[in-house]
């Protein structure tokens, strides 16, 4: 397994070769597709930009915007991640094995993001098609703005969920404190069970899909109306 | 009207005009503020205010189509390994698709890229429309983040982080349901028909720290090859400037209120905001004090920009390059008048028509509707565009020529003088008829 160490090469050297091998994956021309950065010491935009089934795995924690725009990647942080990892993420595979700051799968479109420790405020915020596993707890203002895709959130969210929402569907098994402006709990289908088994599964978290409640946007603000001022 | 001799003549109020009482009607009546398109419609003060001096017996002028005066620019000479060199230094600014039709956008990609000089996406993606027409295609990226992909990122010549725009510094935007059609609202991700609201700040960064980081990831995922702009709305335009190059920029995008939105409301466009003649001096003064101007990171001016003669003086007063959006829709053939009858339709007139959002553009440029749409041809709107472009290039020229000038980049403040006080004040250059400017030494 070829390996990267940001110890001895610079971020400019890591990111190419990645990207270089990702693109060759694409092509079906990759001699190799496991790889391996060490002494990430909280390096930002580490991985990003990536455009092919390689997969990678991070051996400690990053800085900003890890696995940025992440299309068909693999892409495994074995300590925490900075602010808006998997940012704009069009596909593949995220995982987090700690923590996540803010801003985590930020306007992502597609693939999976699964942190297994918490992720911070603004959790998802105006993903567009992502979808985001949690295994503990998210931070304020978590799905602003979200427009489509999934969130689940195996532990408690903090105030303001879903602020504004659009059509993305929000699954939590703990406490919420607080709802944002047009974010209701809705009836939970079978088909939302089928879905949120599905990311659990995937996902890798021992929940029961019966365990979480859904949330979704009332739609009362898709349309101005100045009666609904006070939510704007 | 029944004779009263000894009473005085109605008086109207000023504060309570006309124009301020229809306005209080209507928001008593509909419950909205008032939305509409354009930038600030109030006299500020303007390019209008300022005057070249010409060639005198200490200044001798070029010859008019014999010697050269030059006018070409590069943005992104700083970091980007393929930085833009335009054969004009007047750019078109980002206007998106969903205000604007696929048609309009190819029409000013074909203009743009017939003239020599680059156009600019705006909050709803690339088209490729755009992209197939533009030789030089900046690509916004919006707090919004409607349509980013890697893919498009990597396809455009630079990349332009907006974090305002002239219309509306602090304010995000919105796109009516009307204009909402299948294509808009799958470029979107988002339901078809429903208002869209586009974020005022950026969803994973704040402040010029983050912001410095966001840069290198743009730069890390392109390569570094192309541009990184960051555009401003004229708020602060000397810290502005300053944090935006100490966060990384190649080029510094500065948009006064006169700069034209899509839509929004009217009391944004109208009170928030520098008028763009107040922007720009301190924008070089940032530049300057960082030893970057005309000489590292590029400063593009836009917001009210009309002919060649305000080219040369944005230039003159420190600009690398200006940018026009609402011009660049009028040579299109926005509100002309043969259109009159329509206009009216609409409660409006040619000239004052700014209901873009609506989607019942006359013209066919600020619409979804397909009927509509058809009544702008994109070879002929391009031809349009690029005379027009060629016109202020031509213009801007011959004003250089007169100040003996060899390249456009040559003007500068020695060569204005101001009709106003205000302007003297905005443009740091003396009022005319005397060698002084309020806030110059020796008041």
């Amino acid at each position: 397994m070829p390996t990267i160490d940001l110890s001895q090469d610079d971020l400019r050297t890591l990111n190419q070769q990645l990207q270089n091998a990702a693109r060759a994956a694409a092509d079906s021309q990759a001699n190799e597709t496991d790889w391996r950065v060490e002494n990430p010491r909280g390096s930002h935009a580490v991985a990003v930009g990536l455009d092919g089934p390689i997969a990678v795995t991070v051996g400690g924690s990053t800085g900003y915007y890890c696995a940025g725009m992440n299309k068909e990647a693999s892409i495994t942080v074995e300590g925490s991640a900075g602010p808006g990892v998997a940012e704009n993420m069009m596909s593949g595979t995220v995982v987090i094995e700690g923590d996540a700051s803010q801003y985590a799968g930020a306007t992502g479109r597609g693939g999976l993001l699964v942190v297994k420790g918490n992720a911070a405020s603004r959790c998802g915020i105006s993903m567009k098609g992502i979808d985001i596993v949690v295994h503990g707890s998210i931070g304020h203002m978590s799905a602003f703005m979200a427009q489509s895709g999934t969130l689940v959130v195996c532990g408690d969210a903090g105030d303001a969920l879903g602020d504004s929402l659009y059509e993305a569907q929000l699954f939590v098994r703990g406490s919420v404190k607080s709802l944002g402006a047009d974010c209701v709990q809705k009836e939970m289908r079978p088909e939302h069970l089928e879905r949120l088994s599905d990311l659990l599964k995937r996902a890798g978290a021992d929940a029961r899909p019966e365990e979480f409640r859904r949330y979704g946007s009332a739609r009362q603000l898709y349309t101005f109306n100045i009666d609904n001022a006070s939510s704007y | 009207m029944t004779d009263h001799p000894h009473r005085t003549i109605p008086v109207k109020s000023w504060t309570f005009d006309d124009r301020t009482n229809s306005e209080i009607r209507r928001a008593a009546a509909t419950g909205i503020y008032d939305i509409r398109g354009g930038g600030a419609k109030r006299r500020v003060p303007h390019f209008d205010d300022l005057l070249f001096l010409g060639a005198s017996v200490s200044r001798y002028p070029l010859e008019g189509y014999r010697e050269t005066c030059a006018t070409d620019v590069s943005l992104g000479t700083r970091y980007a390994a393929n930085p833009i060199r335009l054969d004009i230094p007047i750019t078109i600014a980002g206007m998106s698709f969903g205000a604007l039709s696929g048609t309009a956008k190819e029409a000013l990609g074909r203009g743009a890229t017939a003239a020599g000089t680059s156009t600019t996406t705006g909050d709803g993606g690339m088209t490729e429309e755009e992209r197939g027409h533009s030789d030089k295609l900046v690509y916004q990226y919006l707090p919004s983040r409607y349509g980013m992909n890697p893919d498009d990122l990597r396809r455009a010549d630079a990349i332009e982080i907006v974090v305002g725009q002239g219309a509306k510094p602090g304010g995000g935007g919105m796109l009516l349901g009307q204009k909402i059609s299948d294509r808009v609202a799958e470029m979107r991700n988002l339901p078809q028909g429903i208002d869209q609201r586009s974020a005022c700040r950026h969803p994973d960064w704040t402040g010029p720290d983050d912001l410095e980081i966001k840069i290198l990831e743009l730069r890390e995922i392109t390569g570094w090859k192309v541009p990184i702009y960051v555009k401003v709305g004229g708020a602060r335009p000397y810290f502005d400037t300053t944090l935006a190059v100490k966060a990384g920029a190649d080029v510094v995008v500065l948009d006064g209120m006169q700069g034209g939105t899509a839509a929004t409301q009217d009391v944004f466009i109208e009170h928030v905001g520098q008028p763009t003649l107040a922007c720009i001096r301190p924008a070089v003064q940032a530049l300057q004090d960082l030893g970057l101007h005309r000489d590292g990171v590029q400063l593009v001016i836009s917001g009210g920009i009309r002919s060649g003669a305000d080219v040369a003086k944005a230039i003159a007063l420190g600009a690398d390059a200006v940018s026009i959006g609402t011009a660049a829709l009028i040579a299109l053939g926005d509100n002309d008048p043969k259109w009159e009858a329509e206009y009216q339709k609409l409660g409006t007139t040619a000239g004052a028509y700014d209901d873009w959002h609506e989607g019942q553009d006359p013209a066919g440029i600020n619409t979804q509707d397909p009927a509509l749409q058809q009544r702008l041809d994109p070879v002929l709107g391009g031809r349009r565009l690029s005379n027009y472009l060629k016109v202020m290039t031509l213009e801007a020229q011959t004003i250089a020529r007169a100040c003996g000038k060899s390249h456009l980049h040559n003007l500068e403040p020695e060569d204005l003088c101001a009709l106003t006080m205000e302007a003297a004040a905005m443009a740091r250059v003396p009022l005319a008829g005397t060698d002084w400017y309020p806030g110059k030494a020796g008041f």
